[in-house]
């Protein structure tokens, strides 16, 4: 890079929250239509879109809905006529979503939610933790966890090129921790628009309602069998869901290939573009975080080395498809894992936790995985709560011993009077 | 008024649907796509209209169609429009959400009310068969009072929820009443829906011969019934006026009504309607009518 | 088993393409279809375009607004909604063996 291109791109650097990153990144991805309810903490995303829109800068159709579930209904609808699409949500948005998500990735529409993370009630909450973006993981999206401003806005970009890749077509969530990133002001690189849209050119879409040339019906009953008439065959539900499913397993070459080509054009990557690696090469022991965990962790990261141990962080960036066999390759021969979990799959334990045991299942000498619960709710993720749990996981990892109840880091039952 | 030879000749469903003998819904699409011609979009949420539709591979009908969840048909409708207004084809394409009464008047009616608050370029159809028929007579807010549902085996205690009156409340440019048995008013409705910009809202009586029980045949002299006796007037509210349509005009005079208990006796949902019941309609339909002649005064 | 990456990747949505007779020929649903007595048919008689009632409201398109009116038997349900609806009683709905 010459002087002045250093010097034309640093005047490009904003300070954004997550927020406002994201609507920056949906700018410029020349989104055509945006159909999105307000919620917290996602709502600043969906008024930064209303000022573009009315400022000149964006040309879409925001569709400003009754609901979210109208908004995913009507996401849809517009994808399916032809246009790119994206909206954002929180927590009991996106659980108001639901029911459009496996409607969304059945249909195979390219569509991109910006997922403010947040708690789902009861009892009310309005902070963060991943039990939201947790919910959405069988519905066949791809899915994202950001872990600053900057990822949220590249990220944004790479979601749409890889959603509407012709081997993939798949929706994609692009996760923040609500607050923690959502709403923190971080310096933002914007790139020129040329330059995004060189990378990411217009949506070529397989299925496009509005050239009515091409009469079809979208998404009708689909049996349990195909069908076959002279005039052709048409596949069964079973054969759809498994395109679907090979799509996800596939996409990950895909995923790759786009952060690569990004990372060469732009000059930042994350990782192998399906987990970021902290000090791990000379590392034993491996927390095991996404997001705001990872942030966290990070800080203490030294300290624990500091203190003799061989510690690094992988912090993982694609959850949806889970990238199993990088995360085999990388763990073959490691002797810890402390994971930290912002979500719990309720009666069994945190999900990353579970998630990478059956990820690493069967290989040989496997690590020691023991995770925590953290910061549900948005309580805070102390340095002391990762230290706290690391020690604990050595020492058990020490006597080899396997527990099976779900610790909680952070807790403050001995502070309740009426537990006396 | 149209006549038999303006009506579009081609059709635009093809024979051998999925569809009950004798369906008036069958009939009614048949006759609003011949008024809205090849450069519309259908949406269509679950209901026996997804079934006319075909199975996955082929399908029936000759113009696009959306498939969409039950709650969804008014947001879909929007979804279409916004994507056609962002290519410039919203002129050119009409955008047509088609559902059935409890996806209109149950579960879709936030989306509804949603889509035409915000003005959504579309038309809302809504063909009334007075319960879930598709998933097998189960009574909806449509359901009139005293009628046999499979949840109302003792007969509807509740009388059928007024959508027109609902729709028109949204202060839309066009709302209108029309019934499968007189397929010219119902095709000239949606002609005239079609060349209106802003949300329209067509509200269909759609005879059901096994969700009534009746014998396929007369599902015209059902819905004919149900015209003749006052109790499903077609009219049209167009800019606020009150026009009745001139299949019902006649019955602002009440000596020319039917009694309602023909239209009563000639289905089995009703078998067991109370005497008490069939005062409230007399009471309900004179109320009705009433309300009519005062606003044609009033305007 | 055919399971190479470009297999999958031609099925995508559930999309449908127009066909006739989608639910097979629905003809066979009833013994029961409509002849037509062209003595009596009003278009047949007076060679006019005019009536085709049993057209309009065939709730299955399987009559022609023709004179005469033909009606497509492999399609008809038999609902018998034209004999009804037609002023002159034209129409009579007879049994028809099918094999």
């Amino acid at each position: 890079m010459t002087q002045t291109e250093i010097a034309d791109k640093e005047k490009n650097i904003k300070i954004l929250t997550g927020n406002y990153a994201a609507a920056h990144a949906y700018m410029q991805s020349r989104v055509g239509v945006i159909s999105a309810y307000p919620i917290t903490p996602q709502s600043p995303v969906v008024e930064k879109i209303s000022e573009f829109i009315r400022d000149g800068k964006l040309k879409a159709k925001f569709l400003l809905v009754e609901s979210e579930h109208s908004a995913a209904a009507a996401c849809c609808a517009a994808s399916a006529t032809g246009s790119r699409v994206g909206t954002a949500t929180s927590a009991h948005g996106l659980m108001l979503m639901y029911e459009m998500l496996p409607w969304a990735s059945g249909t195979r529409l390219p569509i991109v939610i910006n997922l403010a993370t947040r708690s789902c009630g009861a009892p009310w909450s309005i902070w963060d933790d991943h039990s939201d973006f947790i919910a959405a993981r069988d519905v066949g999206w791809i899915q994202f966890m950001c872990e600053d401003n900057q990822e949220i806005y590249d990220t944004n970009f790479q979601a749409f090129k890889i959603a509407e890749d012709p081997r993939v077509y798949v929706p994609t969530i692009v996760a923040y921790d609500g607050y923690l990133l959502s709403h923190t002001l971080m310096p933002v690189q914007l790139e020129n628009q040329e330059n995004i849209d060189a990378f990411l050119p217009p949506l070529k879409h397989h299925i496009n309602l509005s050239d009515i040339s091409q009469i079809k019906g979208v998404g009708p009953v689909t049996t349990p069998n195909i069908i076959k008439r002279e005039e052709g065959t048409a596949p069964g539900y079973y054969e759809f869901r498994y395109a679907l499913q090979k799509a996800l397993e596939n996409s990950i070459d895909v995923i790759k290939e786009v952060h690569d080509e990004f990372a060469e054009k732009f000059g930042r990557s994350y990782g192998n573009g399906l987990f970021k690696t902290y000090k791990t090469e000379d590392a034993d022991t491996i927390i095991f975080a996404m997001g705001s965990v990872s942030a966290q962790t990070r800080t203490v990261i030294e300290k624990l080395r500091a203190d003799g141990l061989k510690i690094g962080l992988v912090t993982l960036r694609l959850f949806r498809p889970f990238p199993v066999k990088y995360l085999r390759d990388f763990f073959k021969g490691k002797k810890n894992i402390v994971i930290f979990d912002r979500a719990i799959g309720y009666g069994y334990e945190g999900v990353l936790c579970y998630e990478l045991k059956a990820a690493l299942y069967g290989l040989q000498d496997p690590p020691f995985i023991k995770g925590f619960i953290v910061g549900l709710g948005g309580r805070d993720v102390k340095g002391e709560h990762i230290i706290e749990g690391v020690h604990r996981a050595l020492e058990l990892s020490k006597k080899g011993e396997i527990t099976y109840e779900t610790e909680f880091l952070g807790l403050k039952l001995d502070e309740l009077d009426f537990l006396d | 008024m149209v006549n038999v030879m303006d009506v579009r000749e081609e059709e635009f469903i093809n024979p051998g649907t999925r569809m009950c003998s004798g369906c008036a819904m069958a009939l009614i699409y048949r006759i609003a796509l011949k008024a809205l011609g090849p450069k519309t979009i259908i949406t269509v949420p679950a209901s026996c209209l997804t079934v006319l539709h075909g199975m996955q591979g082929f399908c029936t009908t000759k113009v696009s169609v959306l498939h969409t969840p039950f709650a969804t048909t008014g947001a879909s409708a929007s979804g279409i429009v916004a994507s056609l207004e962002e290519k410039g084809l919203a002129d050119e394409i009409c955008v047509v959400a088609f559902a059935g009464d409890g996806g209109t008047a149950d579960i879709g009616i936030q989306a509804l009310s949603g889509a035409v608050e915000r003005g959504t370029n579309f038309i809302y159809a809504c063909y009334d068969n007075e319960a879930y028929m598709n998933t097998g007579v189960q009574r909806s807010g449509s359901t009139p009072l005293g009628a046999f549902t499979a949840t109302t085996p003792g007969g509807k205690i509740r009388p059928k929820k007024n959508m027109p009156k609902i729709l028109e409340a949204h202060g839309i440019p066009y709302v209108a009443t029309a019934n499968g048995s007189y397929p010219l008013d119902l095709y000239e409705k949606f002609q005239k829906a079609r060349e209106i910009k802003g949300s329209k809202y067509i509200h269909i009586l759609s005879a059901c011969p096994p969700g009534w029980g009746y014998d396929p045949k007369d599902t015209i002299k059902l819905g004919k019934l149900a015209n003749d006796t006052g109790f499903w007037p077609l009219y049209e509210i167009i800019n606020g006026k009150l026009i009745i349509s001139k299949d019902s005009k006649k019955y602002l005079d009440p000596s020319k009504r039917k009694p309602i208990q023909d239209y009563f006796k000639a289905q089995k949902r009703f078998n067991n309607i109370s005497q008490d019941e069939i005062e409230v309609y007399r009471r309900n339909i004179d109320d009705l009518w009433n309300d009519f002649k005062r606003r044609l005064e009033s305007q | 088993m055919t399971d190479s990456k470009k297999d999958y990747q031609k099925i995508l949505a559930s999309v449908q393409k127009p066909v006739k007779g989608e639910a097979g020929k629905t003809g066979t649903w009833s013994n029961f279809k409509p002849i037509i007595d062209l003595e009596k048919c009003i278009p047949a008689k007076s060679g006019k375009a005019t009536c085709f009632n049993c057209w309009l409201y065939c709730p299955e398109a399987v009559v022609t607004r023709t004179i005469p009116p033909k009606i497509d038997l492999d399609y008809c349900k038999g609902c018998g909604i034209c004999m009804e609806e037609c002023p002159v009683n034209a129409i009579t709905m007879e049994e028809v063996k099918t094999e």
